[in-house]
């Protein structure tokens, strides 16, 4: 397994967030984290990258165990991810070609000319040719989050995590992120997590779907099986989506 | 009993809080020794913190040396020693007002602005991207505040001096009469070059102080943009009143 959560608790100021969740994620594969808002989908995906550390249990990184890792073991590990964070977290200070190649110019010995060819490459691959002279202030949502998508891939990651790549975003772009997370997909083959609420949509780019509730998870498995999952929150859940969508 | 249960969830939290900041200040030392640093980020906060606040340096060095002026040649006037007013003003200067007014007005413009930016960056989530990118945000953030702080504060209380200095020559021989060779020549004789390191030593201990606190303040600022400005008000009150608590420690161990 790639990405294996063992009975993962969390609790802030007293109050339970996460209380005892397990998931695998196999190498290759993406999982689609769904619930609802406030429920703690975004403090589990810290924990996957060892932003937050858990008050009980592991979170496996192809064995190795980033909860308690430190120093360059921790930096090590963090260097197989990529994170897409829900508002982009573009450094405001730098425009897009220098966001891009931030984790170039910090973590590789490229020259600035292989720089400029593969951030012109990942720019191209998220639409956002043209847009590279442009400071994070001066774009909208949707292409924060695509520069953002650019510079989590830069540095080729073994697994990505979305969260919420589409919250706040019209239809239109957020098909065009869930194509551009698809087709990168293929590309890279990387494993993935997708924090999100777009269902049915996001059903087509996973392998695996799991549903978290009130801090455990109620129901996992492959998209169809959660679409037939007689659990009442899940069909609940997806019947809101459906509306929704 | 209930009080007592307040005062000891209030001691617990205050006794945290200090640590936390204790160990966020060694941790920040700790990396400005450790190469890489990062040059091109303290220039540019060279020139934030240091550059930047000149104006309103010399603005407040002018106004309060032309006061001391002011005030020194009135009380010395009574005791017909209105000669000594250049060592009067000096030594007010230089070993006092110097330092604190600069280190002041300083953290006002510049550790506002440094609080904000840090804080911002951590409830926009840039600070956790730099982890995610396995970068330290000590490094970026933290130490090149530090180090302008260090290498700007005793720059600046310097700029304070001398103008304000020229300021207390501008009143006090230009407007009240006191000879100009009496001014600058009695300085000579009466302050120390202690005196001037001294003062820079304590402007120093002021720049880590401010770039400390404003940087703690903004890394562990609270959710939203009320979170920010009450991480920002907190991080100007709390530099300033250090900065004077600090202060008066160190003028007692040193004169």
């Amino acid at each position: 397994m790639m990405i294996d959560v063992i009975n993962l608790h969390k609790s802030f100021n007293g109050f339970p967030v996460l209380k005892g969740i397990s998931l695998q994620v196999e190498k290759g594969g993406i999982l689609a984290l769904i619930g609802k808002s406030g429920y703690g989908k975004s403090v589990f995906l810290k924990h996957i990258v060892g932003l937050l550390k858990g008050d009980q249990g592991k979170v496996l990184i192809n064995g190795e165990d980033i909860g308690t890792s430190k120093g360059t073991a921790l930096e090590k590990l963090r260097k197989k991810f990529g994170f897409l964070f829900q508002g982009g977290a573009l450094f405001d200070s730098l425009n897009i070609f220098d966001n891009v190649a931030f984790p170039l110019r910090e973590k590789t010995r490229m020259k600035e000319t292989e720089i400029r060819d593969k951030v012109f490459f990942e720019l191209e691959q998220v639409g956002l040719q043209g847009s590279e002279n442009k400071y994070p202030a001066e774009i909208s949502g949707g292409m924060k989050k695509r520069a953002a998508f650019a510079r989590s891939l830069i540095l080729d990651p073994e697994i990505m995590l979305f969260d919420e790549p589409t919250t706040g975003l019209d239809p239109i772009i957020a098909n065009t992120i869930h194509t551009l997370i698809k087709n990168t997909h293929e590309r890279l083959t990387f494993t993935g997590i997708i924090v999100t609420h777009e269902i049915p949509k996001i059903f087509s780019i996973v392998q695996k779907v799991a549903m978290l509730n009130d801090g455990v998870i109620i129901a996992q498995g492959t998209p169809q099986e959660i679409q037939a999952s007689p659990h009442p929150l899940v069909q609940q859940f997806i019947a809101g989506g459906i509306e929704i969508a | 009993m209930n009080w007592i249960k307040v005062l000891g969830k209030f001691t617990l939290s205050t006794l945290r809080g200090l640590g936390e900041a204790g160990v966020f200040l060694i941790k920040g030392f700790s990396w400005a020794f450790i190469p890489p640093l990062k040059f091109h980020r303290f220039i540019k906060q060279i020139q934030f913190i240091g550059v930047n606040s000149t104006l309103i340096v010399v603005l407040t060095g002018a106004f309060t040396g032309m006061v001391l002026g002011i005030q020194g040649y009135y009380s010395l006037n009574k005791f017909g020693a209105e000669a000594l007013l250049g060592p009067a003003v000096a030594l007010s200067l230089i070993r006092e007002l110097g330092p604190v007014i600069s280190a002041l007005m300083i953290t006002g413009r510049a550790g506002s602005a440094l609080t904000a930016e840090i804080g911002i960056m951590r409830i926009s989530e840039q600070i956790d991207a730099l982890e995610v990118m396995a970068l330290n945000p000590f490094r970026y953030l933290v130490v090149p505040n530090f180090l302008a702080g260090i290498i700007s504060f005793p720059l600046l209380a310097s700029i304070f001096n001398v103008i304000g200095i020229y300021g207390g020559y501008l009143v006090g021989v230009k407007l009240l009469g006191v000879s100009a060779g009496g001014y600058f020549g009695e300085m000579r004789s009466f302050v120390d070059m202690q005196d001037i390191f001294d003062g820079l030593y304590k402007s120093l201990s002021f720049g880590v102080i401010m770039t400390w606190i404003c940087c703690y303040k903004g890394y562990n600022a609270g959710y939203g943009a009320e979170g920010v400005s009450k991480a920002t008000t907190q991080a100007v009150v709390t530099s300033s009143v250090l900065i004077l608590v600090w202060d008066y420690f160190l003028t007692s161990v040193m004169f």
